[in-house]
């Protein structure tokens, strides 16, 4: 039974900082917004947190294709920056789009592909004819430590997935997953921010997993980079999604419409999501998208896509992901340090 | 005292070993070096190796025992000795090793070094290896190695006319170098453009300067010379080996341009061996940043003091030339886990008198030199080889 995406949406905190404005406070220099190719990171407001912001997604996807809420048997929400950690995101996301109380909930965690994985989990109780429909979201607001490289590109974003067997956007074919112990990144109970293996974090971690995993799906379907028209690889930085696609085989037109990190930074379990529901925004029906996710500690999702007829009309039913992008309000890094909680009163 | 040679080496692959542990490597090392030596294990009588920090890279000491473990020669219960002199550590293990053949105490041993530095963050690895320096008058008061490098580097600048391009060339040679030794840990050209982009670390040190932090483990075999026949056709002497010490502070120094540990081991090494440096035909020499490879050269007489940064730029240390210096690629290029250094040079020199260095061979090499520094130059070991 074909299964796959009904409806999707979006959110980005319009706040931005530009990597050079955190190098000047750090004195590392403008040469490193060009070493990771990211240039700007959306910022949370004061008041956004991984449930504001997974709301925000929730609500463009159900005004995307005008689905009933109470249908939604099953929410997911994906993410390493939950505002509890006790007490579910899922649950005020479901009375935040007013489902009725008849639905399953859990939040996920797999560092950036807890959204993938929530993905996963809808598919299988949708194609199961469980539920009618699932949601899925993954959604962030990433933690970078003041001075780690990871403040530069640790951003603010989600994505929500509406997964469904009836009026497919598009039609989620297969997936793959690869998956290992592997101590790449991690942020323990209590800790604010997290630690990571530097170089580590490279070779055996994200380019291990999302090839292996793209390898495996591509394999197990019989398919080649040529048999699709985009491709999406998780984005820590603008380097490792372009860097994977060409280890692949698939080409910089490939993955362009989907690449939005230079704009917006790593967003997490957002990165992977928002990067497929950028290339919705610009797919004709027919077209096959080729989706990686990567999640530190490790694991990759891979997913092969074939976009529906019904993409033509939902799709400017909701804002864009280049609508978030246009709309920016630039801070300095004291205002983002305010907005980021770093500044302790 | 018994003249001494080399009848097996083996050296891992340098690099970023995410894949393999210390333990690992010492084995590969350890057995393919007992291959190359065409013996078996049980003919080994002692097992020397040199670590620096296994407590601090890999919480693991008492590194004795658990090489002779993993080479599976805990039955036998041969001696397994340990030793540690920082970056000089595996120099020492092969002196050691020397010392124990020389006395007539064993007749087979071998000599090891490894080290496993890439499961730490660098800055932890920084902090390990900061430990070689002075601790309490160096250390405490932020002095890095590469801060110590550089001090020597400017006051060379300064009395010398040395220039950055100089040193950067240093860079550019073992990199080349690496380029044709498959167990190096880089396989990029640079030129000196990119060693000035690189980001600076300490004035005038930029990170192209530096030895990296890797991964890696060499072994060599050593047996008495009038027996050294009997297992390979083309065994290595060793016709000398010496080491020197000096205050383990640089600011305690006689001269921060000069390494005077490196100079005695020199002299002692050049009275042991009867020879002169220029008769030297190819030397690996420490280079941990590009500043100590010409100091280096200088100290060990294959030039004048002041005259290392021009020799380098005319290009005399490179290979083809007059006196091929670090063909490795050095610990600049070939990779630096400081504890197999030593040994990796021991492993690269007697490769180059076999004749079976490959693209990177030295024509009719004959006589070769390894040059090994503990810290800012507390420890200097300097061997010299001959086929």
């Amino acid at each position: 039974m074909a299964s796959g995406i009904v409806s999707y949406g979006v959110y980005i905190p319009r706040y931005r900082i530009r990597v050079d404005e955190i190098a000047r406070v750090w004195g590392d220099g403008n040469e490193v917004s060009e070493s990771l190719r990211v240039f700007e990171k959306s910022v949370p407001d004061l008041d956004e947190d991984a449930v504001t912001i997974a709301v925000e997604a929730a609500r463009n996807a159900l005004q995307r294709c005008g689905a009933n809420p109470d249908r939604i048997g099953a929410i997911y929400v994906g993410s390493e920056s939950h505002p509890y950690a006790v007490k579910p995101t899922g649950t005020i996301v479901g009375e935040a789009i007013c489902t009725s109380s008849d639905f399953t909930a859990a939040d996920f965690e797999f560092a950036c592909k807890a959204g993938t994985a929530a993905v996963q989990a809808c598919l299988g109780l949708v194609t199961s004819q469980l539920i009618d429909l699932g949601l899925a979201i993954g959604a962030d607001v990433s933690q970078g430590a003041p001075g780690d490289m990871l403040e530069y590109t640790a951003a603010a974003g989600g994505a929500a997935y509406l997964i469904g067997r009836e009026d497919l956007a598009a039609e989620i074919e297969a997936f793959y997953s690869f998956t290992t112990d592997t101590p790449d990144f991690w942020r323990r109970e209590g800790m604010p921010y997290p630690e990571h293996g530097g170089r580590f974090t490279g070779e055996p971690a994200y380019f291990k997993h999302v090839v292996s995993a793209a390898k495996g799906l591509m394999k197990k379907i019989g398919t080649g980079p040529k048999d699709y028209d985009y491709a999406v690889f998780h984005q820590p930085n603008g380097k490792f999604p372009v860097r994977v696609a060409k280890m692949l085989g698939f080409s910089t037109k490939q993955i362009e419409p989907g690449l939005v990190v230079p704009m917006i930074g790593n967003t997490y379990s957002g990165s992977c999501l928002i990067g497929l529901a950028a290339t919705l925004d610009v797919a004709k029906p027919g077209d096959r998208i080729f989706v990686t996710s990567f999640g530190s500690g490790a694991g990759s999702d891979a997913f092969s896509i074939t976009v529906k007829e019904k993409i033509d009309e939902i799709r400017c039913a909701a804002p864009s992901v280049r609508d978030y992008i246009g709309d920016a309000e630039y801070l300095d890094y004291a205002m983002y340090a305010k907005h980021k909680g770093k500044l302790k009163v | 005292m018994r003249s001494v040679s080399i009848i097996g080496i083996a050296c891992t692959k340098f690099g970023e070993r995410w894949d393999v542990s210390l333990r690992d490597m010492i084995a590969e090392a350890g057995v393919m070096a007992i291959e190359d030596a065409k013996i078996t294990g049980d003919q080994i009588e002692a097992l020397f190796v040199g670590n620096m920090s296994g407590g601090r890279f890999v919480e693991q000491e008492h590194i004795g025992a658990l090489i002779a473990d993993c080479a599976g020669l805990s039955r036998l219960h041969i001696p397994s000795t340990r030793v540690e002199a920082a970056c000089a550590s595996g120099g020492l293990a092969l002196r050691q090793g020397v010392l124990a053949v020389a006395s007539g105490y064993h007749d087979i041993v071998i000599a090891a070094g490894v080290e496993k530095m890439t499961d730490v963050s660098s800055g932890t690895a920084a902090d390990a290896l900061a430990s070689a320096a002075d601790r309490e008058w160096e250390c405490f008061f932020g002095a890095t190695f590469p801060a110590l490098y550089a001090m020597m580097a400017k006051l060379h600048m300064r009395r010398f006319g040395t220039t950055h391009d100089q040193m950067a060339q240093v860079a550019v040679k073992n990199h080349h170098h690496a380029c044709f030794n498959p167990v190096a840990q880089y396989h990029m050209e640079i030129a000196i453009e990119d060693v000035d982009k690189s980001p600076m670390v300490a004035d005038p040190l930029h990170v192209l300067d530096c030895s990296p932090i890797s991964d890696g483990a060499a072994a060599v075999v050593l047996v008495p010379t009038e027996t050294a026949k009997r297992f390979a056709d083309t065994p290595i002497r060793i016709v000398a080996s010496a080491q020197a010490s000096d205050t383990l502070a640089l600011h305690d120094r006689r001269d921060l341009t000069t390494l005077d540990a490196t100079v005695h081991a020199a002299r002692q090494a050049f009275a042991q061996a009867k020879i002169e440096p220029r008769q030297v035909d190819v030397a690996e020499v420490h280079d941990c940043f590009t500043i100590a490879e010409i100091l280096a050269i200088e100290d060990l007489g294959f030039v004048e003091k002041g005259q290392g940064g021009p020799a380098t730029e005319e290009g005399m240390t490179a290979l083809g030339s007059e006196l091929p210096i670090n063909t490795s690629g050095g610990l600049k290029a070939c990779g630096h886990p400081v504890g197999a250094t030593g040994i990796k040079q021991a492993y690269e020199i007697a490769l180059q008198l076999r004749g079976e260095a490959g693209r990177r061979q030295v024509d009719e090499a004959e006589i070769g030199l390894i040059h090994n520094v503990g810290g800012s130059g507390g420890t200097a070991l300097v061997h010299i080889l001959s086929r």
